[in-house]
């Protein structure tokens, strides 16, 4: 039952590095960029709705739709102004632009909301559920997350499955010099990539920051980047589908590790997982091999 | 000018020069200043060993970490559990033990580096810089292992036994004294590398691999070789750290610590040891240089966050509009100076790479 519990709990949180592995793909699909910085983003984000919910009293959901509102701005100001000057040079100019910007947001926001660890309160009951007698570990807030990913994951589905926008942004990633040529807006269309994954992201940072044990702080979500992008990386950085799986994987093992070996070093266990899953694939476990080019 | 000619021909004879001069310089400096003013001569020496590392591994070999702090946590370390149990005893002249530790640090994270080196050769741009930074999360969790703990000291960290001072000299000088010796001694053998075979297959591992491997290198060896000098110099400067700071713990290594090395490199100018110079005393004196164009104190939110965002935003400006950094900057001026009234388009060549590649800089 321990172990069944694990996965369960596990498997919860998953869900959540799914949704950051989620943007990293999204962005990593349009513009071939990991976004570095996105970690800070989501911060900045939770930042505002814990403004707004703890401190001004205001309802989760005003919280919730706020924080989304601002990654949408937040994202597409970032690609505008910052990216798209290095988007086309060496592939480590948009890493280091990006370690620049999470550098500024991490200070600004020290500067805004000081840099203690504040909790965010969660929404629904964190009393975990009972099967008989066996505490199972999953609650109405853990049900919350899952529900609330899996929502997100659909509509990126439907939005590039099967709108004309999605079609054309699609076609801006596979081939932007066609795409212009038969009268796509790229530019813009990656600017609402960089937008919408800071959303995706906004969700996130509210969802990981109600779960007992996450605090929200400037650095508080260095870990939840790596997580992200540990999942996106065994789902191989460009299908998303793999990004939700490997969010999932990544979640179930964490937890099972924790359970059986320590929860001191979380991030140790993250570190030899991504080296493990690399070594044996290093362009991800759910990607074709790609050539490197002469 | 026979003698000039000779120094244009030896890099051995130049950097002789080079490090005999630097330390001329940093001895008279540390002679004439007080000792708050030596202790920051201290970091930005030891500061310097980490960013020269660090920036030949990315602007010479072509290979990116955000993870440096991880072998800066290593070298101090090591450091701190070599003097654990040792008491320095009151004649301080007989005791060399902590040259000892510093050797054995340096040891310890180039075989730390050699391991993130084979992990890095078949690793490339996003998934090197991924595997880097959570290097730089991961390794320094490592003491709060319940089963480490009592070793390595948990959260509370380490004491380092500092050795004693020369008899007639003050601790902050003595201490900036043997931080200065391991940077001139870095900048030695870091220039000699550069412009050795090896240097040279750096960067041609990094302009073209295929090529370099078609030109006979072994292109994996060159890049876990890269990483271990690079390692080296990082544990020297964590080692060095633990001797001035008397105590290591977790938090002393933290993923800023890595980034703001990192912003260092780029900002002084990447591949080129002077940039990492004007990056070690730029990352030593923004803080307090910060507070004194302020005027807020380091305990006021603004205050504290300060450094951060200034670093931040130096990083991102200087990768826009600079990408050859401080060190870029002054060679093009320098470059103009010395055309006088040449046509603008000549002296604007080193800015024209601006939208192109990081890596294509000229050795000056």
């Amino acid at each position: 039952m321990n172990f069944l519990n694990d996965v369960i709990y596990g498997a919860a949180n998953g869900f959540i590095y799914a949704a950051v592995a989620l943007a990293l793909v999204l962005i990593w699909r349009s513009t071939r960029i990991v976004n570095f910085a996105q970690g800070g983003m989501v911060m900045v984000t939770t930042f505002v709705a814990w403004d707004l919910v703890v401190e001004h009293n205001q309802s989760y959901w005003v919280g919730l739709v706020v924080a989304m509102l601002a990654g949408l701005v937040l994202g597409g100001a970032v690609e505008r102004i910052l990216i798209r000057p290095v988007e086309n040079g060496p592939p480590l100019n948009p890493v280091i632009v990006a370690l620049g910007l999470l550098l500024v947001l991490e200070g600004g926001a020290g500067m805004i909301w000081g840099n203690n660890n504040n909790t965010f309160p969660a929404q629904f009951s964190l009393v975990y559920y009972h099967a008989g007698h066996q505490v199972i570990l999953f609650n109405s807030d853990l049900l919350f997350v899952v529900i609330s990913v899996v929502v997100i994951a659909l509509l990126l589905y439907l939005l590039f499955q099967r709108t004309p926008i999605g079609l054309r942004m699609r076609a801006a990633a596979f081939n932007p010099e066609v795409a212009r040529l038969l009268g796509v807006p790229v530019s813009r269309l990656l600017t609402l990539g960089w937008a919408l994954a800071a959303v995706v992201g906004a969700v996130a940072g509210v969802l990981i920051a109600g779960i007992p044990g996450n605090y929200v702080s400037p650095n508080g979500f260095d870990g939840l980047l790596i997580l992200g992008f540990t999942a996106a990386v065994i789902g191989g950085l460009d299908s998303p589908i793999g990004a939700v799986v490997g969010g999932l994987l990544l979640g179930i093992v964490l937890q099972v590790l924790d359970g059986y070996v320590s929860n001191d070093i979380d991030s140790m266990f993250v570190l030899l997982l991504l080296l493990a899953v690399l070594m044996v694939r290093p362009n991800g476990l759910f990607t074709r091999h790609q050539e490197r080019r002469v | 000018m026979a003698d000039v000619s000779a120094l244009r021909r030896s890099t051995l004879l130049r950097s002789l020069l080079i490090a005999v001069v630097a330390a001329l310089v940093l001895f008279g400096i540390s002679e004439l200043v007080g000792e708050y003013r030596n202790s920051q001569l201290a970091s930005v020496a030891l500061n310097f060993c980490a960013i020269a590392g660090l920036t030949v591994l990315i602007g010479r070999s072509g290979q990116v970490s955000l993870g440096h702090g991880a072998f800066l946590f290593v070298g101090g370390y090591t450091v701190a559990l070599m003097l654990k149990h040792h008491t320095f005893p009151n004649s301080p002249t007989t005791n060399k033990l902590f040259i000892l530790a510093l050797l054995v640090a340096v040891a310890v994270s180039a075989a730390v580096g050699a391991l993130a080196g084979l992990a890095a050769a078949r690793l490339r741009g996003p998934y090197l810089a991924g595997v880097t930074l959570a290097l730089a999360l991961g390794l320094p969790e490592l003491p709060t292992y319940s089963h480490l703990s009592g070793w390595l000291g948990g959260h509370t960290g380490l004491v380092v036994n500092i050795p004693n001072s020369l008899d007639n000299v003050d601790f902050a000088r003595w201490q900036a004294w043997i931080c200065c010796a391991c940077a001139v001694i870095t900048l030695f053998l870091l220039y000699n590398l550069i412009h050795s075979r090896v240097g040279r297959a750096f960067e041609a591992v990094r302009d073209d691999e295929v090529a370099a491997s078609l030109a006979g290198l072994s292109v994996a060896r060159v890049q876990v070789l890269a990483f271990v000098v690079s390692a080296a110099a990082a544990g020297l400067a964590g080692g060095l750290y633990a001797l001035t700071a008397g105590q290591v713990d977790p938090l002393s290594f933290p993923l800023t610590l890595s980034l703001d090395l990192l912003a260092a490199s780029v900002i002084g100018g990447l591949g080129t040891l002077s940039g990492a110079a004007y990056g070690a005393v730029l990352i030593t004196f923004l803080p307090s240089w910060a507070q004194d164009v302020s005027g807020l104190s380091a305990t006021s939110k603004v205050g504290a966050n300060l450094p951060t965002t200034i670093f931040g935003l130096a990083l991102v400006v200087s990768m826009l509009l600079l990408p050859n950094g401080i060190q870029g900057l002054l060679s093009s001026i320098t470059r103009r100076l010395r055309n006088g009234a040449a046509p603008m388009h000549r002296t604007a060549f080193g800015i024209s790479s601006r939208a192109g590649n990081l890596h294509d800089r000229e050795d000056t």
